[in-house]
């Protein structure tokens, strides 16, 4: 068993090299990935082993970046891009929306988009603007794409290597905030489905669901909630598109009460879609509305003003209180 | 300080170039043409090109087909058949000599007016109007004839192109690709970044721009301040003029572009002028935008008319062959119109088909509702 504990970065890039060294059709791309390794050094040494012509520094832009995947993916490779920041991602938007999304569908089948967007996103890193977004629920409205963002580094790891086996095209939403955040990593282990969610933590109380950096968040609160009698269980959603609607219900039929959290805005967020979900299928089990806990709607503030747009422990368990009253 | 671009009329391969031809007016660039509107051969010292008389009147053939397939699509709109159509009326010449000059093994990435390079490709025309006609949105393998489906977001399919092409030279194979283009789509971000990757990569692709003076109701000074085909020397690869309407030059051209491409000396631009002689779409009115008599001019360089008259000419073809061709003209319009009226509506849960290749869960709980929400009118009706 090849079991180390690693963080999210070292997961990832320990992830690609396995990709790279296990088919020669995957090729890794974006702006700065090759010789500095990454802005946040995700892609360190992997020029360095695997030569510019599969880890490839790409020109400035983004559209460019996705639109030319999308030709390789014809071409039969499979190419992992990486998007320098979340707030960068736009002008790729309409190649990811409008072509990558679409392509399959509209070759009735006949061709696949093996493109795997690898996305930092979210806040509390101190950045200037554009530099801690969390744009998923706008990917996530899209038919074509899957989307998934782990929050340890077995995941990272792990989903990664699923997302790029995959013949659709997955944006991976890395949540870099706890890029550096450690654990386990068993490279031989047997993945369980890409798109399930995990109870991270059982409770009976109240069911909080997250996924990518608001796992952490949501069980330091369940942490703090214990302490006052409260016994909180934690679904770690890992994917967002589709969501796996039947763990959340079946954890929301045991404790009949649902807080969701991201970074996120909340309005026309993921929190609305499991919100709604939730209430349809759950109806008579709910002891209150689904209430959610996200940013506001408004563009992602000045670094000095973050805490107070993202949710923290006081605004998760104010939540808390606000369900367990009903 | 010139902006000429010169690169595309470099000698090569140690070869000296003639004597350039005189410019075709005060202030306007050079044209590549090998066939004047009267149907002259005449010679350009760059592209030299050898034509059997029987390749001729196949360039011919081709171009009339095309003309008559697309004439039988806007009429199948006009009765009601297809929602709207994008007519090459006027194009002929660019799109048969380029797509022509393509090898089985090359790849085209065309927009959605390239009906006769589909027809050089071999894709059966009638595959090109399920789109048209609603019951697709691509409608085609795009890996049987190596052309890829219809793009209508402008500009989208010249990184695709490009993207393919990085392929083919990691590959290390010597086959090439084509992006097809307007000249309203030099304006979007796309293009601009595909010339950029494909300098900077030295990719083997050509951009295949057809100029045809109109983007919508706007002229090409609405897009650009200089000649198009000079783009290409900012980013560092040959951009070349061609007559548009030269089936022969269109040809010589996009074949020596090719063979640029294959031979690891990177991207071309070609801008072939030329004119759309129809709208845009069946839904658009150019009568609001540009003046009889400028159609009239185009009309007058007619690219199939401008071969007749040079096969007639040189008494390369004869009365049996044009009657034939006619009659070959009337069978596949006939074929084309029984074609799309037999075409069938999709199953209705063809909604829920090919959206993702590993399935996805979402997709798949909607398309049973929705079977089930059909499924109860049938038991509405069997009470």
């Amino acid at each position: 068993m090849a079991t180390e504990k690693l963080s999210i970065v070292k997961a990832i890039n320990a992830s690609l090299r396995t990709a790279l060294e296990n088919d020669p059709k995957v090729i890794v791309m974006g702006e700065d990935v090759g010789k500095l390794g990454g802005v946040f050094r995700v892609t360190d040494g992997l020029q360095k082993d695997f030569g510019e012509d599969r880890v490839i520094d790409t020109p400035l832009a983004e559209s460019g970046i996705v639109g030319t995947a999308i030709g390789l993916a014809l071409r039969g490779y499979r190419p992992v891009v990486e998007i320098q920041f979340d707030g960068f991602v736009f002008p790729a938007y309409d190649q990811i929306v409008t072509q990558l999304a679409k392509m399959h569908a509209r070759a009735l089948g006949k061709i696949k988009m093996p493109v795997v967007v690898r996305i930092p996103y979210g806040g509390a890193i101190g950045a200037v603007e554009h530099h801690s977004e969390s744009p998923e629920s706008l990917f996530a409205h899209v038919a074509g794409l899957k989307i998934v963002s782990p929050a340890n580094a077995s995941d990272a790891y792990w989903m990664l290597q699923q997302a790029i086996q995959s013949d659709d095209p997955v944006i991976y939403f890395e949540p870099k905030r706890r890029y550096h955040d450690r654990s386990e990593v068993d490279t031989e282990a047997i993945p369980g489905p890409l798109h399930t969610a995990r109870t991270v933590r059982q409770g009976t109380d109240l069911t909080l669901v997250a996924y990518g950096p608001m796992v952490k968040t949501c069980l330091e609160a369940a942490a703090a909630a214990a302490e006052e009698g409260r016994n909180l269980e934690v679904l770690d959603l890992r994917s967002i598109s589709p969501i796996d609607f039947d763990a959340v219900q079946a954890s929301v039929e045991r404790t009949r009460r649902l807080v969701v959290v991201h970074e996120a805005p909340v309005f026309f967020g993921s929190g609305a879609e499991i919100a709604a979900r939730i209430t349809e299928r759950c109806f008579y089990h709910l002891e209150a509305p689904v209430l959610r806990v996200g940013g506001y709607h408004a563009p992602y503030p000045p670094s000095r003003l973050e805490d107070e747009y993202l949710p923290g422990l006081d605004r998760v368990l104010d939540a808390v209180d606000r369900a367990l009253a009903y | 300080m010139t902006v000429d671009s010169t690169a595309a009329r470099k000698p090569r391969g140690g070869k000296r170039a003639g004597a350039k031809k005189p410019a075709a007016g005060a202030g306007e660039p050079e044209l590549v043409q090998l066939l004047t509107p009267e149907g002259e051969r005449v010679e350009h010292p760059d592209y030299a090109i050898d034509v059997t008389p029987e390749e001729l009147r196949g360039l011919y053939r081709d171009m009339v087909l095309t003309r008559r397939f697309d004439a039988e699509a806007t009429t199948l709109q006009r009765q009601g058949e297809l929602g709207l159509w994008a007519s090459l009326l006027g194009q002929e010449a660019a799109q048969i000599g380029s797509g022509r000059a393509t090898r089985d093994d090359d790849y085209v990435f065309p927009t959605y007016r390239e009906h006769g390079v589909a027809w050089c490709r071999g894709v059966d025309p009638t595959n090109l109007l399920g789109m048209f006609r609603g019951v697709n949105n691509g409608g085609w393998d795009p890996n049987e004839n190596n052309f890829h489906l219809y793009t209508i977001v402008i500009g989208s399919q010249a990184l695709h192109a490009t993207g393919y092409a990085m392929g083919i030279t990691k590959d290390g194979a010597d086959s090439a690709v084509v992006a097809y283009f307007g000249d309203g789509a030099t304006s979007q971000g796309d293009v601009a970044e595909a010339f950029t990757f494909a300098a900077v990569y030295n990719a083997p692709v050509v951009f295949f721009c057809q100029n045809n003076q109109w983007a919508i109701s706007e002229p090409t000074e609405k897009q650009t301040r200089v000649p198009l085909y000079r783009r290409a020397q900012g980013y560092g690869f040959p951009g070349v003029r061609v007559d548009g309407n030269d089936v022969l030059a269109c040809l010589a051209v996009t074949r020596a572009a090719l063979e640029r491409a294959r031979t690891g000396q990177g991207p071309t631009f070609v801008e072939a002028f030329t004119y759309r002689m129809g709208a845009h779409t069946t839904s658009d009115d150019p009568t609001r935008y540009r003046r009889d008599e400028e159609r009239e001019l185009w009309e007058a360089k007619d690219p199939i008319l401008r071969l007749r008259r040079h096969l007639e000419r040189e008494g390369l073809a004869d009365d049996e062959f044009f009657a034939a061709l006619e009659a070959e003209s009337d069978a596949l319009a006939k074929r084309v119109r029984e074609t799309v009226r037999a075409m069938p509506d999709p199953e209705s849960t063809a909604i829920f088909e090919n959206i993702y290749a590993d399935g996805h869960a979402l997709v798949d709980e909607e398309r049973e509702q929705f079977i089930a929400y059909q499924a109860s009118f049938a038991d509405e009706e069997s009470k």
